[in-house]
Parts: structure tokens; C-alpha cells; sequence
């Protein structure tokens, strides 16, 4: 296609009607380069989208022809409790991920960025574990924090304190794997430090002279200067908590002791559903129950929550950018 | 401060020694947080060199270093049939991303044309939203076409379109001066040859990083492959795989371990090769550029 249209050069010998022309060439090309982009959009995004609101309609098990029921899906997600818990389990993520990922990455970048010698070292070895494949890394936490013999438990057994059961246990399961995650945050540290690097020396040698403290340095200028990276980890880290999968089920099934990975349903959310999040819980509905109707709903929900934390980002950091062009105190 | 009475060349004295504490406490804590990190990945080999027995009890270092234990996993489970789907999906979803989405990101970064901060709002909606929402009608068009128990409902989208890598490669697009493309257009370049003598040879280190996180993203892809290819076997991805070798009671921790080392590797030897490419792409996904 590109190879006809360089033929086409008009523009250069017959200026007046070639202007339009050179126009109509110009979309062409731009059409030519957003073709297969745009195609893609609308088969992967824009179609399924629809669809998946279209679905939550309906009643459909794959083999028959679904079936229109109006509300009905969104009304059984009142009476389900399996639905109720998996949003308590998402938003319990959403919640602590947030929160601790952003602390934590922050706070290795603060000290990293300190460094006079072993920079580069210090940050390849907080970016490795990120590396893992999430199936991985979870095996790996799995097995450090294993009852008894593991290493933590060795560990813990130096100062007399006994282990908990961790995965083994409601209530140490969920805060099991946000470690996991936390083990795994090495993306947001290097964003978080290449952000603290770039905060301008010159104001905190003015602030020094001043006579404020490192402490002080720290509030006044790194975090207000690095703010738009802040909100970048608070929304992104929203993303990855509302779409928390594969830990979940890896956690739950390796801790039930099942080696099953495709067949009963009987290990996700395990030990007592308290990790079944709620991807985990669209998934058995869909895909283990063939329920597609209801995970439609359930999808549309997730949509719904997730295209409202993407918006909320989007425009903060427009008006971050916005304050930036404007100059100080725009 | 009360050295000021002790006269003149105090004041100076307490700072440098405050300075060089300042200096332990700092370099000790980074080495600490470094440990931390690194610790579990040594633990990993130290358990995948012991032997059977050892892997379970609480020692730390291995008795007897049994390397074999690497090529006993290959005589366990057919791991070179999973590499081989693992290599299939991340080669060519990694080549079609490249196919589909530089000559997007193109159309983002360098033309001008009416509509297209709308159309990259879309590209940044469509890589925040979470694979479970599109699963549902996706599943059911694919099996409709008698494609599930395959990996090509995972590999075919890549040749059309992927969000994050198309985000990506526009915020490195940016970053070439316009100058550049101008001349070459003024030279009486068409706009698909500035992309491909200017643009790409240009953004090769961007192109490289957007390759890797692309390969790295589908290694390590579970939900799809478990999603598409769980009920047949010989379809499984290494990660699918070796979620397969969990299980507390059956599982030889030694040989699991080996397993996982065995798929983290080619991201360590990547990651090697290209840390810088990494470090960038990284920054560059963030909201700066």
C-alpha cells in the first residue's frame, strides 16, 4: 500500500490541486500505519467490551444460545456469598497493596537514591525478584515461609517466636502474598527512583542553606516535586490489586496440597476462600462452572471499577503536566 | 548545638563525623534491602542443588551439591515440549507486537492527525484494563472457531494489537527530535521509509526494551495459557507447568526449585544483556516522556 502511494508524488509538481491531494495521501497513510492497530482494538477491546455487558444479560453455558434475563445476573450477586467474599478479598488488596506497595517502594528508592557507592548493584538486586513469573515467585514465597522447617520459621525460631501457618491460614494467607507482590515491586521502585534522582539539587542545597533538616528536605520538596509518580503507584497499584489471579490461585493451591491444576475447583480460595479475590472467583464462575452469563456481570463490574481508577489517574496527571508547562505556582 | 563554645574549629569536626555515620547507616540499609531481595533467589538454588531428602528438613546449605538435579527435571515432566510452547508463544507474539505495533506507535509519536490524543487515551484504557474483563466473549469466539486447547488465541492478538507495547514505543518515539523526521521527509522520504531508515534505526534501544517486556510478559503469562490450554497437556506453557508441580505433599521441593530457576533464566541472562534497555523502558512507563 505505502509502496503505491510513493509513486503518487504531487505535491511537489502541481501545488494548487495537489494540496488536497497531498491531504488525501496523508490520510492514507495514516491509515495505512493505524490499520492493523485499529483492527486489533476493536476485535480485542472494542468487540469483547460489548459483548461482555451484552453476555451479563443473559444466561449461556457455551453450548446452548444464551438465553436473555435481564437483570438477574447482577440481582444473585446480593445473595451470593462467595461473590460478597471475593469482593471483601479484592478490596482488602486494593487497600493494603496500595498502601504498602507505594510506602515500600518509596521508601527503598529514598534510601537507594542515598547511595554513594553500590547504586547499581543495590537496584539490580531490588529489580531481580520482579523477573519471576508470578507462579514462580509465589512457589518461591511458598516455600521460604513453609510451616516448621522453613527458612523464616528457622528464623523466627532464633528469637522464640513460632511461625504462623501462613498460607495454610485465613487470616496469613492474604497478608502472604501482598509479600509476594512486595517481593516482586521492583518496576515501581526503579519509576520511584528515577523520579527521586530527577528532583533538582539546586532546591535542596537552597532549602539546606536555609536551614531545613533532611527530614524536612525530604516533605517539602522530594514528595510534592515526585507527586505525579505517586499517583502513577497509587492507580497502578489499584490495577494490580483489582486484577490479583495467579498469585491467589497458586497460593491457594499449592497450601491445599493438591497438585490439580485444571480439574476441581475445590483448591481456589483456599483455605477458606480468604484467597478468593475476585478475578479468581469470575474465573470458577466462567470457566470452571460454565457459568458465562454471570461472569459477564461480575466482568462488567470489574470494568466498571477499573476504567473509574484509569479516568481518575488519567486526569490527575494531566493537570500534573498542566502545572509543569504552566511554570511554579501556575 | 552547644559545640559552638568549644570555639572555631569545632563546628566542623561533628559534621564530617555525622557525615560518615550517616554514611555506614545509608550503605548498611541498602545492603540490608539488597539481601532481602536477593536472599530468596539464593535460598531457590541452594534447595535445588540438595538432594530429596535434605530439601525438606531446615538446612540452609546443601549436604551434597546434586546438579543433576537440573537434568532429572527434564526426565520428570516433558519440560522440552513446555519450552518449546513457551518459545512458540513469547517468539511470536514478540514478533507480530513488533509487526502491529510500531507502525502505531508511529502514527501516535509522529503524524499529525485529528483524533489522536482520543485514539491514545484508548491505547492507555485498553492496557489498564484487566484481562478478565474481555475473557468471556473472547473464550466464546475462539471456541467457536475450535482454537481453544491452542496456544493461537494467545499468539494471534499480537499481530493486531498490544496495548502496553504500542504505549510504550510511542513515549520512545517522542523522545527522537522532529528534526529529524522533517529532513527526511524533505529529502523526499514517504513516511514508511522515515520510519524505517529514521525512526526504528534510532529507537533501536527502545524497540529492544519494548521487545523484551513484551517476551517477559507472555514467559511468564499464566492466566491466558490457563484460561486457553489447561484441559490439554501437551499445550502447557512452562508456567502452567510448573504451578502443576506444586502441592505440599507430593512435591520434591529440590526438583520444584530447579524448575523455577530453570524459568526464571532466560529473564536473569536478558535482563544481563540489556539493563540499561530495562531501566529505561521501566522509567518510561511511568509518567514521565
Amino acid at each position: 500500500m505505502t509502496a503505491a502511494l510513493d509513486r503518487v508524488d504531487v505535491a511537489r509538481t502541481a501545488p494548487a490541486p495537489g494540496r488536497s491531494r497531498s491531504r488525501t495521501r496523508h490520510r492514507l497513510t495514516v491509515l495505512a500505519f493505524l490499520a492493523p492497530a485499529g483492527l486489533g482494538f476493536l476485535l480485542f477491546f472494542g468487540y469483547p467490551l460489548v459483548a461482555t455487558v451484552a453476555f451479563s444479560f443473559t444466561r449461556y453455558d457455551l453450548i446452548n444460545p444464551p438465553e436473555w434475563i435481564g437483570l438477574a445476573n447482577y440481582a444473585y450477586m446480593f445473595s451470593d456469598d462467595l461473590f460478597r467474599t471475593a469482593v471483601h478479598n479484592t478490596l482488602w488488596f486494593v487497600v493494603v497493596l496500595t498502601v504498602a506497595r507505594v510506602a515500600f517502594a518509596l521508601g527503598v528508592a529514598s534510601v537507594v537514591a542515598r547511595l554513594r557507592s553500590g547504586v547499581g548493584l543495590v537496584r539490580t538486586l531490588c529489580y531481580l525478584p520482579s523477573l519471576a513469573p508470578p507462579v514462580a515467585a509465589t512457589l518461591v514465597f511458598f516455600l521460604l515461609v513453609r510451616p516448621n522447617d522453613g527458612p523464616v520459621d528457622t528464623f523466627l525460631g532464633w528469637f522464640g517466636v513460632e511461625g504462623p501457618l501462613w498460607f495454610a491460614d485465613p487470616a496469613w494467607s492474604k497478608p502472604g502474598i501482598a509479600l509476594v507482590m512486595l517481593w516482586v515491586s521492583g518496576d515501581l521502585m526503579i519509576i520511584m527512583l528515577a523520579a527521586v534522582l530527577d528532583v533538582p539539587k539546586e532546591q535542596h542545597e537552597a532549602a539546606e542553606l536555609d536551614g531545613a533538616g533532611a527530614l524536612r528536605r525530604w516533605w517539602h520538596i522530594t514528595l510534592p516535586t515526585i507527586s505525579p509518580v505517586l499517583v502513577f503507584g497509587v492507580v497502578n497499584s489499584i490495577v494490580l490489586a483489582l486484577q490479583l489471579f495467579t498469585q491467589a490461585v497458586v497460593a491457594g493451591s499449592a497450601a491445599s496440597g493438591s497438585a490439580d491444576v485444571t480439574g476441581s475447583t475445590k483448591n481456589l480460595g483456599f483455605p477458606e476462600n480468604s484467597t478468593l479475590t475476585f478475578p479468581v472467583w469470575l474465573y470458577t464462575q466462567g470457566f470452571r462452572y460454565f457459568d458465562m452469563g454471570y461472569a459477564a456481570a461480575m466482568a462488567t463490574v470489574l470494568f466498571v471499577v477499573s476504567f473509574a481508577a484509569t479516568a481518575l489517574l488519567v486526569q490527575r496527571l494531566r493537570r500534573a503536566s498542566h502545572q509543569e508547562e504552566g511554570g511554579p505556582g501556575a | 548545638m552547644t559545640t559552638a563554645v568549644l570555639g572555631p574549629p569545632a563546628p566542623r569536626r561533628p559534621r564530617d563525623w555525622r557525615g560518615a555515620l550517616h554514611w555506614v547507616a545509608v550503605h548498611s540499609l541498602g545492603l540490608a534491602l539488597a539481601l532481602m531481595f536477593a536472599l530468596p533467589i539464593v535460598f531457590v538454588l541452594l534447595t535445588a542443588v540438595m538432594s530429596d531428602g535434605q530439601a525438606f528438613t531446615k538446612d540452609l546449605w546443601p549436604r551434597e551439591w546434586h546438579w543433576g538435579n537440573f537434568a532429572e527435571v527434564f526426565e520428570r515432566a516433558p519440560l522440552l515440549e513446555y519450552l518449546g510452547n513457551s518459545l512458540l508463544y513469547s517468539l511470536l507474539a514478540t514478533a507480530g507486537m513488533l509487526l502491529s505495533s510500531i507502525p502505531a506507535a508511529y502514527a501516535l509519536a509522529v503524524l499529525r492527525w485529528r483524533g489522536r490524543n482520543v485514539a491514545f487515551l484508548l491505547v492507555v484504557g485498553a492496557m489498564m484494563l484487566p484481562p478478565q474483563v474481555v475473557a468471556v466473549p473472547l473464550y466464546d469466539t475462539w471456541s467457536s472457531l475450535g482454537l481453544t486447547g491452542s496456544l493461537w488465541p494467545l499468539i494471534v492478538p499480537y499481530f493486531l494489537f498490544d496495548a502496553f507495547s504500542v504505549f510504550l514505543l510511542r513515549q520512545f518515539f517522542l523522545t527522537i527530535p522532529r528534526s529529524y523526521v522533517d529532513a527526511a521527509r524533505v529529502d523526499g522520504c514517504s513516511e514508511f521509509q522515515a520510519l524505517v531508515r529514521v525512526v526504528v534505526p534510532m529507537a533501536r534501544p527502545g524497540i529492544a526494551a519494548t521487545a523484551l517486556f513484551c517476551f517477559l510478559y507472555t514467559w511468564n503469562d499464566y492466566f491466558g495459557p490457563l484460561l486457553y490450554t489447561s484441559e490439554v497437556p501437551d499445550q502447557w506453557t512452562l508456567s502452567l507447568a510448573l504451578a502443576s508441580f506444586k502441592g505440599m505433599h507430593h512435591v520434591q521441593w529440590n526438583l520444584a526449585m530447579a524448575v523455577t530457576l530453570l524459568i526464571m533464566l532466560p529473564a536473569i541472562v536478558l535482563f544481563a544483556f540489556a539493563q540499561r534497555s530495562f531501566v529505561r523502558g521501566i522509567t518510561f512507563t511511568g509518567v514521565k516522556g
